[in-house]
């Protein structure tokens, strides 16, 4: 969180930026890299560990995500100054909720085998913390393109964590990827075994802390000792 | 000794070079030789030559016995499957060299990959290798299935050791009992090959009969065996049928001395038995917590039988005689080796007879009463493992409150 409210400050001090100066792209790097929400801050593992035994859904909820993120961000800056404080939880949610609702849809309308797949878990982004938590963090403090930008790179830094656990998961647990069979049936008639491990919920538990201990091992600034 | 000490000095000055060698130098010479830096005989300290080599080495002393045991019982069991030999005796030679050639593959993979990957953290962190794998590569092979194909066991022993282990810090910092842990991985990736009836007999291995010419004996295939030989488990048995069951193809004296089918160290209960009592005298495994065990057992196992004595049930499992509960399945073998490991264990006295009493009762709730779980002391005791910190904390928080009390009044 720290780190979120530094860059908060460094973005109100500049006066008027080129569209992708280097302060405005490292918005959208910085989540992908260093300030993960997934695995830095330890947000939205609940669908994390739910979508991601395949990789088809994980790409659709990744998106799904990231497009909520980057216009609620945009949309509650736009009216940051004209919300009251005390109310402000209740207009984010309504915009969040209104956001969810039309990515919903179009799911439902263009790919509907993998939105009866996600089922639930498109509804649920409204309660997913990435995007409350960068509404609160960034966009009421931000003027709207940096906000923008701060939610897809969220968005991404997410998408990117779910990608690889759904990667790994669905390639050692089932042997394909997006559908396709990927381990050769000369390996199955030679002994070799799905992973049943890695099907159930706890691997991508595995898989996130792995991604956090090589990720902190290679940046130690990241090591938080609290 | 003279051999090792000049290979050892060979290899010295190369070993100041490189991080990975000295560590590997280090952990050799230590192993093979006494350290040279021992506990001053001044001062007040404790000067029992205990350290964690000993301890370490006691258990897999005390292990020697089930490995044994369990070599010939897989010969035995493999040939038993296919109507040969059928006394315990007969063949005593095939059936050895069977069992070895079956055990020993597997000690290898786990010794070179765990020890390797052991070595390799190691020397990243500057720690020392200490010989708390050997205890755990001594007990993986003998918790698993005997036909379990290598490659699986390398995965699984890599999962746990890495997962289990260093990602805590290394030896004596892990949460949770290694070799369970790889256990457990197998046990959920791969369900095929560690349950059921079909796993716990070897059937074939048609390259070990080749090369030493004992395909006359057997054809190595599971459609040879011969009529009425099942290769289910008493446990397996008693979920499906009860008590009746079990006697119908197991005696009571069988179960005892181990020539049932089962993991490779598990079977034997008097080799199991004289090596929790050489844990016990030595003092590293703890008595109290074998003990509250078996009580936590005998009370699960006398509330079933209460339960199916009073009110209908179809589960006949529920009135196996309680007793009768302490010879089926892994229960002495965990006991005496798994919930007694002194890492993962309660430390406080209180704490472990609460550890060890909980063990007992959630192994047998799961072992009785989870029909897709038929042995629960591995779940059990990685459950209660995990739980162990906060029981001691508990115990020490009551111990303050105790004292305090007492100073106040």
């Amino acid at each position: 969180m720290s780190q979120a409210t530094e860059t908060t400050t460094a973005v109100q001090e500049q006066k008027k930026d080129a569209w992708f100066s280097p302060k405005n792209r490292k918005l959208i790097t910085d989540p992908i890299g260093d300030n993960n929400p997934i695995t830095i801050q330890i947000l939205g593992l609940c669908s994390a560990l739910a979508v991601t035994t395949q990789l088809k859904p994980a790409i659709i909820m990744a998106i799904g995500v990231t497009i909520v993120t980057a216009f609620a961000n945009l949309i509650i800056s736009a009216m940051r100054n004209t919300i009251p404080n005390r109310i402000r939880m209740i207009v984010q949610l309504v915009v969040i909720a209104a956001l969810v609702v039309i990515v919903d849809q179009l799911l439902r309308a263009f790919v509907y085998d993998v939105s009866k797949k996600l089922s639930v878990f498109i509804g649920l982004i409204i309660t997913n913390c990435i995007v409350m938590g960068r509404l609160e963090a960034f966009a009421m403090a931000n003027k709207p393109w940096p906000s923008f930008l701060d939610g897809i790179g969220n968005g991404l830094g997410y998408g990117a964590i779910l990608v690889i656990i759904a990667l790994l998961r669905e390639s050692l647990g089932s042997g394909t990827i997006l559908g396709y069979q990927i381990i050769p049936q000369a390996f199955y008639t030679a002994g070799y075994v799905n992973n049943g491990l890695m099907v159930t919920p706890a691997a991508s538990m595995f898989i996130i802390a792995i991604i956090i201990w090589i990720q902190r091992s290679r940046n130690p600034k990241l090591v938080d000792i609290s | 000794m003279n051999f090792f000490r000049n290979q050892l000095d060979k290899v010295k000055p190369y070993a100041e070079k490189s991080k990975f060698l000295h560590t590997a130098y280090d952990a050799f010479e230590t192993f093979l030789f006494t350290p040279k830096s021992v506990t001053p005989g001044t001062g007040a300290h404790i000067r029992d030559g205990l350290d964690l080599k000993r301890t370490m080495v006691t258990v897999v002393l005390a292990l020697q016995l089930c490995l044994l045991f369990g070599i010939f019982n897989i010969g035995h069991q493999h040939f038993n499957a296919f109507g040969l030999y059928p006394g315990l005796t007969e063949g005593l030679g095939y059936k050895l060299l069977y069992g070895l050639l079956q055990i020993l593959p597997m000690i290898v993979v786990v010794h070179v990959v765990g020890l390797g990957i052991e070595f390799y953290f190691a020397s990243k962190r500057g720690h020392g290798v200490e010989e708390g794998f050997l205890v755990s590569g001594m007990l993986i092979p003998l918790i698993m299935p005997p036909d379990l194909p290598l490659w699986m066991v390398a995965l699984s022993v890599a999962f746990a050791v890495v997962i289990a282990k260093e990602a805590f810090g290394g030896t004596g910092m892990n949460l949770m009992n290694i070799a369970l842990t790889a256990r457990v991985f197998v046990f959920f990736a791969y369900p095929t090959d560690i349950s059921g009836d079909a796993c716990w007999v070897s059937y074939d291995y048609n390259f070990l009969h080749h090369i030493f010419g004992l395909q006359h004996l057997t054809s190595g295939n599971v459609k040879d065996v011969v009529d009425g030989f099942s290769g289910a488990t008493p446990l397996a048995l008693a979920a499906k049928g009860g008590w009746e069951a079990v006697t119908k193809h197991y005696t009571v004296s069988q179960m005892f001395w181990g020539d049932i089918p089962g993991s490779v160290g598990e079977m034997c209960k008097p080799a199991i038995i004289v090596g929790a009592l050489m844990l016990i005298i030595t003092g590293i495994g703890s008595w109290q917590i074998m003990v509250s065990m078996i009580l936590g057992l005998l009370t699960m196992g006398l509330v079933f039988n209460g339960y199916a004595a009073t009110f209908p049930t179809t589960n006949q499992f529920l009135s196996v005689p309680f007793y009768y509960h302490l010879i089926i399945g892994s229960f002495l073998f965990a006991m005496a080796y798994m919930a007694t490991d002194p890492v993962t264990a309660a430390q406080t006295a209180t704490g472990k007879w609460l550890y060890g009493f909980f063990i007992g009762v959630v192994g047998m709730i799961v072992r009785v009463l989870n029909p897709a779980y038929p042995e629960g002391w591995m779940l059990a005791i990685l459950f209660m493992n995990v739980f162990a910190p906060l029981i001691d904390h508990y115990v020490i928080e009551a111990n303050i409150k105790r004292r305090l009390k007492r100073s106040h009044a």
